[in-house]
């Protein structure tokens, strides 16, 4: 088989090659690993030698997934790999151990082609946080490809490796694959050990996997869930997942919040999401109106509880006893040196935010309040899903945006997770698959948009099986090559 | 054994000068856990620095805390001990600052919502006990031994991470004498449990106390200062004592007391100011989220409360009131429990002796012969409860006169001597035949005929001289009753 063709297939397919003999496991690492070399999106903040990727990699050639490789978000711990979180703090950072994550995926025998570029710390949507420059979407380079796991979804949708392993906080999965084509899945919160995985926001934080399709996302998820002894809040999925077959929706609710989608979705866009609705009833499936009348303020509260978090989660990136420190005299200037050069300006800016909402005083009305609004919403989907088996939405309310059109104003920049955040809050499993292509606002060839489909707690299985059957009837190509 | 504990605290508040004082503390407890509060490190004293150590302890990004079954399990069994009642579910806090002990640059401890509240030990009521983690040991290099002005400063992490229950009092306590007497029965009673080495010179055991005086009858507090890091309930007495009369004296000139944390130096008696700027903290608390809430089955409260020993305090009362030992007594065995389980070990040598009187020679005499050589320890002497048990058994049949008694106890501290084998081998046995004691009381009548004459004419006192007499000739082996009874007889009184 030609080289070229070896990066073709899915992870899936890629797998079956492997298992049946048909090509060798170290022919597809060369050839991944040679397709990552010719990175153009800055995609990688790191690749692997054909060496470096098979450290700690166990059973290759045996399970389904062996010697498929796969590319790490530079948020998992990696031992002795450099691991930065994007952040010029990490600088020179080597973890002494791995995320459970990424040893779980080692031990089904896969390879670690490298790790890729994201926002800092992951705050942020379009990857232009990254202290090492922002990821290019494949589709348009004038373009970010979402965030905060922008190089991961950037890297699949643009074939320089088979699939990816991101997270999610508050859209960072699924918003990034909606602007760059392909399937991203956040999980239950507590489905997948967040050991080893960098903290951003703890209470929302989740690890999920970045593909072409349905299938693989399910392949991916399959081998990661689990409870995991190091994470406490960590439970798995019961039952386990398998691959989905379903191929009609009939006898399924999707419940569209017609509240929810009032503002700022582009009309192209929306006319994507009005004609995913239709090939909902066409494939059987129902379509109802419902209500989720606290959804509007996820943002407001959400940007209140991650900085909250974050401010903490940060504070031990101190100069002590790791990563970069600045030349300084005496502690407390250690400590404001090393911090004001390692930060940059977003992360600075939700670390202020965070500081502020927590002092005392101020702690109820910010972070309590904002507590409240998120029991609300939690309670708004479980009264929602008492009717409807799914909820939709467009992933986001845009297609993907030129670089630099969003970074003087935050707010905007924030609104790209309206339709993600909810779900987050709520920690329920979210899926954004793609449903086809839309002029941008501002003219320009056609890119992709995202189609998010959201479940209750745990059902992650019901929800595969909806996005499969639904994928297969849209029949959007997810590969590389469909890219103009 | 602690000097002095019997003098009944708990009244020394109200002084005469019209201000009564108001203590309350707080203490920590390490827990001798095998492992860490939220990793598998070991725990250790002494060991060559940041050897236990690994990503967790160490704050490392992406790691997770876990939390210590047997160290929730200690903390229940204080909680138990102390008469708490525990939250069904309690919450863990991030507490935040920045410091290079505090690797995380938030501790997690409990909060709002702490492990257990609402107890009581004796006199004193407990406010709360809660779980948390240790921070990191720091090494200051230079003259000034503090982080200001020192050449460097040196972290172990050997130690960040260890579990602690903090336990804070009402202000409950009245005065020095009460800290040192409350604090040792409640060190005591954590030692019973078997769940910290309550070790102060270590730091296993450390307690803070906030003094404040008010006029007496007042309710309410007045304005209090911090005592920090005192490694001795003793040392701690004198703190306390020394700040009640500076904030006697300001009050009484006049001034104002204001909030501060102090140390006191016991070497020159002084108070220091620690100038840091700790009061002005705001440690944003934040409910911890890696940690789901703390909610004990009712099988871990059963275990908790079966699990509990009898304990000091109950021990003291059982003393007091079924085996008739005086308060002070019953106090000064049962608040230390190795000299409480010795004393036992004691009083089971011989059903016989009254338990009063076993207590008296534990307390008394055998206390005073090991301080008297050396300043012994319990532990480390050469006396088996058995062979003290039976010297006291020789004492009170009659066997063997008291002064005997004391003289065969000096040799036992001293050789570990076998107090039957003394008696035989230096003749000590007391002359039980009185025909033999009525010779030599007669003897003595004739051979002291002044003070046998005084004390015909009515001098009671000069009997002494012939009593001093007969134990001369009998080196002391004749009972003291008996030779006044016999004296009396042949002098015709
Ligand atoms: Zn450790």
């Amino acid at each position: 088989m030609a080289e070229g063709d070896l990066t073709k297939p899915t992870a899936a397919a890629t797998g079956l090659l492997i298992s049946s003999g048909e090509v060798s496991s170290d022919e597809i690492l060369e050839a991944w690993i040679e397709r990552a070399a010719g990175d153009d999106l800055n995609a990688y903040l790191w690749r692997a030698t054909g060496e470096q990727a098979q450290n700690g990699v166990e059973g290759s050639g045996s399970g389904p997934l062996a010697g498929v490789p796969v590319a790490i978000k530079d948020i998992f711990c990696t031992q002795g790999v450099p691991t930065t979180a994007a952040s010029k703090i990490l600088q020179g950072y080597l973890p002494p151990y791995d995320a459970t994550a990424v040893s779980r995926l080692a031990k089904a025998g896969m390879p670690m082609l490298g790790k890729m570029n994201m926002d800092e710390f992951a705050m942020g949507s379009s990857n232009e946080n990254s202290a090492y420059g922002p990821a290019l979407n494949p589709w348009d380079r004038g373009r970010v490809p979402g965030g905060s796991s922008g190089g991961s979804a950037a890297a699949v949708a643009g074939g320089l490796a088979p699939w990816a392993l991101g997270t999610d906080t508050g859209g960072s999965i699924r918003q990034p694959a909606a602007l760059c084509g392909i399937v991203g899945l956040k999980p239950t919160y507590g489905s997948i050990s967040r050991y080893g995985m960098i903290a951003f926001a703890s209470s929302l934080d989740q690890c999920g996997p970045i593909t072409r399709d349905v299938t693989d996302a399910a392949l991916l998820l399959g081998v990661l869930e689990g409870r995991d002894e190091m994470d406490s809040t960590s439970v798995g999925i019961s039952g386990g997942i398998s691959s989905p077959s379903a191929s009609d929706l009939s006898g399924l609710v999707f419940g569209v919040p017609v509240g929810l989608l009032g503002e700022g979705v582009e009309p192209g866009v929306r006319a994507v999401f009005d004609a995913t609705l239709d090939r909902i009833s066409s494939l059987g499936g129902k379509i109802e109106e419902i209500d989720l009348p606290h959804a509007g303020h996820g943002i407001s509260a959400y940007y209140v509880l991650a900085p909250a978090e974050a401010s903490t989660n940060l504070s031990r990136y101190d100069g002590v006893r790791y990563g970069s420190r600045a030349p300084s005299s005496g502690l407390v200037d250690m400590y404001e040196q090393t911090r004001s050069a390692g930060f940059g300006p977003e992360v600075k800016r939700r670390i202020m935010l965070g500081t502020y909402a927590l002092s005392s005083g101020y702690y109820d009305a910010y972070y309590g309040r904002a507590q409240r609004v998120r029991t609300m919403i939690v309670r708004d989907f479980e009264s929602a899903f008492a009717d409807v088996d799914f909820v939709v939405t467009p992933t986001s309310p845009s297609v993907a945006f030129r670089l630099g059109e969003k970074t003087e104003d935050p707010w905007t920049m924030y609104l790209n997770d309206l339709f993600t955040v909810p779900m987050s809050l709520a920690g329920i499993p979210a899926i954004s698959i793609p449903a086809g292509l839309a002029p941008p606002a501002g003219g320009g060839p056609d890119l992709p948009v995202g189609f998010q489909i959201a479940a209750p707690a745990f059902r992650e299985q019901k929800l595969l099986e909806a996005a499969f059957a639904l994928e297969s009837a849209i029949g959007f190509d997810g590969s590389p090559a469909r890219i103009p | 054994m602690s000097q002095g504990a019997s003098s009944g605290g708990g009244t020394a508040g109200a002084t005469a000068d019209g201000y009564e004082a108001v203590i309350g503390l707080e203490i920590h407890v390490q827990l001798s856990t095998e492992t860490k509060m939220f990793c598998g490190c070991r725990l250790s004293f002494g060991d060559e620095p940041n050897i236990h150590t690994c990503p967790i302890c160490l704050g490392h990004p992406g790691v997770l805390p876990v939390p210590n079954r047997r160290a929730i399990e200690f903390g229940l069994l204080i909680a138990a001990a102390l008469d708490c009642e525990v939250a069904p579910r309690s919450i863990f806090h991030r507490k935040n600052y920045f410091y290079p002990d505090n690797p995380k640059a938030y501790q997690i401890s409990q909060f709002d919502i702490p492990l257990a509240s609402d107890g009581r030990l004796n006199e004193v009521r407990i406010h709360r006990a809660h779980l948390e983690e240790d921070a990191a040991k720091m090494i200051h290099v230079g003259t000034s031994g503090r982080i200001q002005g020192s050449d460097a400063s040196l972290v172990d992490f050997n130690r960040a991470g260890t579990p602690l229950v903090e336990i804070v009092t009402e202000p409950d306590l009245r005065s020095g004498a009460q800290v040192r007497e409350w604090g040792q029965l409640l060190r005591a009673t954590i030692k019973q449990l078997g769940v910290s080495d309550v070790n102060m010179e270590e730091g296993s055991l450390r307690c803070d106390a906030n003094v404040s005086i008010r006029p007496v009858g007042s309710s309410e507090l007045g304005t209090k200062t911090e005592m920090k890091n005192m490694n001795s309930f003793r040392y701690l007495e004198r703190g306390v004592e020394a700040e009640i009369e500076r904030q006697k004296q300001l009050l009484s000139a006049g001034g104002r007391v204001v909030q501060e944390t102090l140390h006191f130096d016991p070497s020159s008696g002084e108070l220091h100011s620690l100038r840091s700027k700790e009061e002005s903290h705001d440690y944003r608390y934040l409910p911890e989220p890696d940690l789901v809430p703390l909610a004990p089955t009712p099988e871990m409260l059963e275990a908790a409360a079966e699990s509990l020993p009898e304990l000091p305090a109950a021990r003291a009362s059982r003393y007091r009131d079924e085996l008739g030992i005086p308060e002070a007594a019953a106090q000064l065995l049962s608040f230390e429990t190795e000299w409480a389980d010795f004393f036992e070990g004691v009083l089971a040598h011989d059903e016989g002796v009254e338990p009063r009187v076993v207590a008296n020679w534990v307390t008394g005499e055998f206390a005073a012969e090991l301080r008297r050589q050396g300043d012994q320890e319990l532990s480390r002497s050469k006396v088996s409860a058995d062979s003290l048990g039976s010297l006291i058994s020789m004492v009170a049949v009659g066997r063997i006169s008291h002064a005997s008694g004391k003289s065969v106890l000096e040799s036992m501290v001293a050789e570990g001597a076998d107090p039957r084998q003394v008696v035989e081998e230096q003749g000590l046995e007391q002359i039980s035949d009185s025909g033999e004691l009525e010779k030599i009381v007669k003897s003595a009548i004739e051979a002291n005929p002044g003070p046998a004459e005084q004390v015909r004419s009515g001098n009671q006192k000069a009997i002494g001289a012939l009593v001093g007499a007969v134990m001369k000739e009998t080196r002391g082996r004749a009972d003291g009753g008996e030779v006044n009874r016999l004296l009396k007889k042949h002098l015709d009184l």
